[in-house]
């Protein structure tokens, strides 16, 4: 029996406007695919009542993972059976988000062959999400990902996929290879990735310069800005072009340098590199100009998180600058470290931030066998309540 | 005997990148030498070989079905060599190196209803969660709202008008899946009741101990229900995180007449200029009023208003609220400031003010 379409009168709303519609996008899905307009139809309920009619629990997932697959369930399964169960599939992106419509096309079919049709391209940590399958096609989506060169991403308590900038591919202020190094160290923890071993999630984002453009800083466990140590490469030539064009370089570039440690006397600038905070303003602003440094590297911050459990964490430094060269080497030991430590003293559900919150960051460089930096803090410590350790006696005439 | 079964494929992680790179960025990687804005949406980079890539950039609900996915693959292949990418916004990427493609595929675009922009001191696309469409902790829709405020504020994603970057953010519940908590402007969806306990279910499904593990402010208890053992709430204590309800799925805390939106602002994750800070409250609390959420738009659209009018060149939001200080900020956006601005979690004392540095 062929229904009528379904009304959706709220969310028919949503397609006016000029903003593309994600009600468009769900409608188109509806007019072939398995699922028809009941996804529709239980939003619709949701906005009609102002709540979610999802349910979370029950473990899904395919053979030998224990991540990548987020089980969903509607509360209004006999209303709407073809949503009754409604996984999420997170499949790992390739770095820096790059496709060619072929690859795009192939995973446009298998999707289409075994799930809703619909997509978010991507969600929040980075994977490509497919919204939207039963519990019976899991496995054969999988089976046809793989074959097709692609793999899950993490979930739950694990190693959550890792996502990168652009980076060298198509940026010059890029101070490392973001992209070949989110890439190696997705493979290097496939097992982390996808079999969930640790007390809560663990996310790791590299951006090539402080602009961070993939926000590691706020939505990662473990950061790795890009950045250099030596002088902002400067052309003469070039600012001067910039001052011809019109840009006020006193106001829009040395009075905005938070260090102030630049000087236009109206025909050249100077930088007092020492004084310079790498925070990439001047170079946002004139980048035929300025460019950061040859000597490049990154900074390995720790810590970030959203809100839940114990409150927003930001990433704090942990590694001042390690160099390019070095830093695959560097954050893989680092990591393994950091692991050991966190799996053997951490929590259920908390997050390496919370952790190094409870135990108190001195602590936790003991622990993973660090020397505490003056880079590490925004100041040293206004209370005098110091847990001395006891030391050795130092040897008599030493 | 049977034939032995195909090995099943694991562990092979994504594809790799390389291969999707457009042969200009393969010959050009790593030795780009500056780039340069063409138009509001369109980037040239230039290679130190002097090669030029243009980037073309539209907006995209992020919810794509196949269907549009396969649009998108077919403007790759017309008008960029079949190469595109996606940014961490949300916003699709055509990677072209015949700059007379970029015309006709702007008209493309915005002809298939997806508008070019999103660069420099323009509003990006919307980061977000997932919502009412497939989420069990949500408090409100994500993607109802991001079109709602996208259409209000379409013209500042399509030109370059702002004093500085102006990034919005949406998270349906306090998990912030959509990282709102260092965004320019956040709409976090909250609930703002105590779980109900489903004691039946809570004593099939769940584990005690986690449960009252779960909870950041030692809220629940452990408690003796009809003789079974089960949980309690201390009301007071709870500041309907959800975290109960993520573990358990007998305390749900889904309440639609006390659920709603709140607004956040002056957060920024970049090291341009000031350090990276987190959003701060400036609205607690606006109803759900869905489809359109029209008090929502109008509190967001004020705020750009305010900002746009009285921030200084390349000052992000927090950045002119610094300089000018919250009063003023009160003061010029007509929010009203309330208890329930003033924190009282962790680490409250220091967001009071510690001076006589008073502007009047």
């Amino acid at each position: 029996m062929a229904d009528a379409p379904r009304k959706t009168e709220q969310l028919d709303e949503l397609e006016k406007g000029p903003w593309p519609s994600f009600v468009t996008e769900m409608k188109k899905a509806a007019a072939t695919g398995p699922v028809g307009d009941d996804l529709l139809g239980q939003l619709e309920v949701s906005y009609e009542e102002k709540r979610t009619h999802w349910k979370h629990g029950g473990i899904v997932g395919v053979r030998g993972y224990g991540g990548g697959v987020i089980g969903r369930y509607s509360d209004l399964a006999e209303q709407f059976p073809r949503v009754a169960n409604f996984h999420t599939m997170r499949v790992a992106q390739p770095a820096g988000w790059f496709y060619t419509s072929t690859a795009l096309r192939t995973l446009c079919d298998i999707w289409e062959r075994h799930g809703s049709g619909l997509t978010n391209m991507h969600g929040s940590t980075g994977d490509i999400i497919f919204l939207g399958t039963t519990t019976d096609e899991l496995e054969p989506t999988f089976k046809e990902l793989t074959e097709a060169g692609f793999d899950l991403g993490g979930s739950g308590s694990d190693m959550r996929t890792p996502s990168c900038c652009v980076g060298q591919a198509r940026c010059e202020w890029a101070c490392y290879d973001t992209m070949a190094t989110c890439d190696d160290l997705t493979r290097t923890y496939q097992d982390e990735l996808h079999r969930p071993a640790f007390p809560y999630k663990f996310k790791i984002k590299c951006s090539g310069c402080p602009n961070d453009c993939v926000a590691s800083i706020a939505r990662s466990d473990l950061a790795i800005i890009g950045t250099w140590k030596d002088a902002i490469q400067q052309d003469d030539a070039a600012v001067a072009a910039y001052a011809a064009g019109g840009l006020n370089i006193q106001q829009d570039v040395c009075d905005r340098c938070p260090t102030r440690c630049m000087g236009w006397d109206g025909t050249r600038l100077t930088i007092s590199n020492r004084e310079c905070a790498r925070c990439m303003h001047c170079i946002n602003v004139m980048p035929k100009a300025l460019r950061p440094g040859k000597d490049k590297g990154a900074v390995i911050l720790l810590g970030g998180k959203a809100p839940i459990v114990q409150g927003a964490l930001l990433c704090s430094v942990l590694i001042p600058f390690v160099p390019a060269g070095e830093l695959l080497e560097t954050v893989k030991e680092l990591t393994a470290r950091i692991w050991e430590f966190w799996g053997e003293d951490g929590m259920n559900r908390e997050r390496i931030g919370e952790m190094i919150q409870r135990v108190g960051l001195a602590n936790f460089l003991d622990a993973i066998g660090l020397d505490p930096a003056p880079e590490m803090v925004s100041a040293p410590r206004d209370n005098p309540y110091i847990f001395f350790q006891a030391t050795e006696p130092e040897p008599a005439g030493g | 005997m049977a034939t032995a079964p195909t090995k099943r494929i694991t562990d092979i992680g994504p594809p790799h990148y390389a291969q999707f790179l457009p042969p200009v960025i393969k010959r050009n990687y790593g030795t780009w030498a500056y780039h340069e804005s063409v138009a509001p949406g369109v980037l040239c980079h230039v290679g130190a070989s002097g090669e030029r890539l243009y980037t073309v950039r539209a907006g995209s609900p992020r919810l794509l079905s196949v269907q549009t996915i396969r649009v998108f693959a077919e403007l790759a292949d017309r008008y960029a060599g079949g190469y595109l990418r996606f940014t961490s916004r949300n916003n699709v990427e055509f990677l072209l190196e015949n700059a007379e493609n970029i015309a006709p595929l702007k008209a493309a675009l915005f002809a298939a209803g997806f508008p070019v922009g999103g660069t420099n001191n323009a509003i990006s696309n919307v980061v977000h969660a997932q919502g009412w469409v497939h989420c069990h902790s949500a408090a409100t829709d994500a993607s109802g709202l991001v079109k709602c405020v996208m259409d209000a504020l379409y013209d500042q994603f399509t030109a370059e008008k702002l004093p500085g970057k102006l990034r919005v953010a949406v998270a349906c519940c306090l998990n912030m899946c959509g990282a709102v908590h260092c965004s320019d402007i956040a709409i976090l969806g909250i609930h703002r009741r105590p779980p109900t306990i489903q004691h039946d279910l809570l004593r099939k499904i769940c584990g005690v101990p986690t449960l009252i593990s779960s909870c950041p402010t030692g809220a629940i208890r452990s408690a003796t229900v009809d003789g079974q053992p089960s949980v309690s709430v201390v009301e007071a204590q709870c500041m309907y995180c959800g975290n109960c309800y993520t573990v358990c799925p007998a305390m749900p805390l889904a309440d639609p007449e006390n659920d709603g939106l709140s607004i956040w602002v002056g957060g920024k994750v970049s090291n341009a200029r000031a350090e990276p800070r987190f959003s701060k409250l400036a609205i607690p609390f606006i109803p759900n009023n869905p489809p359109r959420w029209p008090e929502v738009v109008a509190a967001v659209v004020n705020i750009v208003d305010v900002y746009a009018r009285h921030a200084r060149k390349y000052e992000r939001m927090g950045e002119w609220i610094d300089r000018v200080g919250w009063p003023r900020f009160f003061e010029l956006t007509g929010i009203a400031f309330t208890r329930d601005h003033i924190d009282d979690f962790k680490h409250a004392g220091l967001t009071y003010a510690r001076s006589t540095h008073l502007r009047y």
